[in-house]
């Protein structure tokens, strides 16, 4: 952490001024001050968990892709096939570099079949915006960076949609199906919202203009909706499995090695950037794959440690904490595909004490789902 | 921040109370609050030998570890075992409930090497800036 800008090279969201009224701890991320936590991380991931709650993620990338070839140049760029999405659909995929590393992780949403919304990663944005206007000059398409002229905030938990519906209006939302898309107007303002997460439950992801942010995280406020950092999404979307990209992977790691292939079309044989090189990785024997391991005792492994078997090295912890849902710690951390198998014990390095771990199934926290979502 | 006037400081954030010769230590209302929710504590066995600002344990919370110093030199007697399925309790009685371990001093003398109070509060303002 010793090449942080400091605190006044920081950027600030345009929710900044609100987490000050609440107290927020602010941490630098990604070059960006974002509060880390407001009443507490164990109190607001239970708030996700068992209520509904809510995160800036104004400082992801939000890059908006208009044009007749727009889905061609999402084709060239993604992993997944983007083509495919119709009107009001998401989609998350990868993007890769022509050696199969990974860029970034992004989800990509179809508005209209010209007009598109990809979300980045803040610490990935500049690269995407880099990586979209250079691959972009092929194709007849307009990459718009709506990075800070809009607002972003993720609205999460169990009781997310009915707390929403005391806001945008309770038809629209009930149109959502899981990973669809739509817009609607709000108090004299265009509000995106997406049935999508990074938290392992249901609920919303919204994105207004920057002017209207601050409205409508004080809408949700007054809708009960809780407060919630970075360090609580952090826990939350540990438990749920989901990868954080510098964490549990970065341009050295290809998709197949994290779990990703399902998200790595071929089959419409369409030329995208990483397709030789993961085709290659898909025919060879992986060197190595990341699991889920919970701790069989007190102690929480964290990221970088080492996981040993017998006494040796075989690889290292990714993403680690502890979890307020399961109890206990649990990590991800890239493995030999011979010891990855459920139920393999391994050893993780506390600071020189051995912790014994088990590879338990992926996700750790599965949230119990409506019967509409199973469908869906 | 809460700092009880007759408590002495370690400039690692620990707090000792003095009584028939057997300290109490924990840590305090300032360093629970800079961890955050605290979930996990390694504590030393009784009989343990330790001498002044050694290292007697960890804390940690959901984002961070953290080193424990003992404030004195001495032989631990107890470890609060309420903390093992209760960690919270160090957040929430910082002071109270939520100490750490008792010692028998080895040095009265070593006390007055500790920050008092004001020192303290001084100390963490400096530390804040």
């Amino acid at each position: 952490m010793t090449d942080q800008p400091a605190a006044d090279t920081l950027r600030r969201t345009c929710l900044h001024a609100e987490h000050m009224l609440l107290g927020a701890r602010m941490v630098p991320f990604a070059g960006w001050e974002m509060p880390v936590q407001y009443s507490g991380i164990i109190e607001e991931h239970q708030a996700v968990r068992q209520a509904a709650g809510m995160f800036d993620v104004s400082h992801m990338g939000r890059f908006e892709l208009i044009g007749p070839e727009a889905a061609a140049l999402l084709r060239y760029v993604c992993t997944y096939d983007m083509t495919r999405l119709s009107p009001g659909r998401g989609h998350y995929a990868t993007a890769c570099r022509p050696d199969g590393g990974i860029m970034d992780d992004v989800y990509v949403y179809c508005l209209a079949k010209d007009r598109y919304l990809l979300v980045a990663n803040a610490s990935n944005a500049g690269k995407i915006r880099g990586w979209l206007r250079e691959h972009g000059r092929r194709f007849r398409v307009e990459v718009s960076d709506r990075h800070t002229s809009t607002c972003m905030i993720a609205v999460q938990g169990p009781l997310a949609l009915e707390r929403l519906a005391h806001v945008l209006e309770p038809d629209f939302i009930k149109s959502l199906k899981p990973r669809a898309c739509g817009e609607i107007e709000w108090e004299n303002a265009f509000v995106f919202a997406s049935r999508t997460g990074y938290t392992g439950e249901d609920g919303l992801e919204l994105v207004s203009s920057a002017a209207a942010g601050p409205r409508l995280w004080r809408a949700l406020l007054d809708a009960e909706v809780l407060p919630c950092g970075l360090g609580a999404r952090d826990t939350l979307r540990l438990e749920a499995s989901l990868l954080l990209y510098g964490n549990d992977m970065d341009e050295t790691v290809n998709p197949l090695e994290v779990g990703l292939g399902w998200v790595v079309t071929t089959d419409d044989g369409a030329d995208f950037l990483g397709r030789e090189a993961v085709q290659r990785a898909r025919e060879s024997q992986l060197q190595r794959t990341l699991v889920c391991l919970k701790a069989q005792e007190r102690g929480i492994m964290r990221p970088g440690f080492s996981i040993l078997r017998s006494g040796r090295q075989v690889g290292k912890v990714t993403s680690g904490s502890h979890s307020p849902t399961l109890g206990g710690s649990i990590a991800m951390g890239f493995v030999p595909p011979e010891l990855a198998a459920e139920g393999t014990e391994l050893i993780v390095d506390i600071r020189g004490r051995p912790l014994p771990a088990r590879v338990v199934p992926r996700p750790f926290y599965k949230r119990p789902r409506a019967a509409e979502e199973r469908n869906a | 921040m809460v700092i009880p006037p007759d408590l002495r400081y370690t400039n690692e954030h620990e707090w000792v109370r003095v009584e028939n010769g057997v300290g109490t230590v924990g840590i305090t209302d300032y360093a629970q609050d800079q961890l955050g929710d605290v979930v996990y504590v390694d504590l030393p066995s009784p009989g343990t030998q330790l001498s002044q600002l050694a290292v007697f344990g960890e804390i940690e919370s959901v984002k961070a570890v953290s080193e424990l110093y003992a404030p004195v030199s001495g032989e631990v007697v107890e470890s609060n075992g309420a903390l093992a399925d209760k960690p919270e309790l160090v957040n929430e009685a910082p002071y109270g409930e939520g100490w750490l371990m008792k010692l028998r001093l080895g040095d009265e003398g070593e006390i007055a090497k500790l920050l008092t109070a004001d020192q303290y509060s001084d100390f963490i303002e400096s530390e804040a800036e």
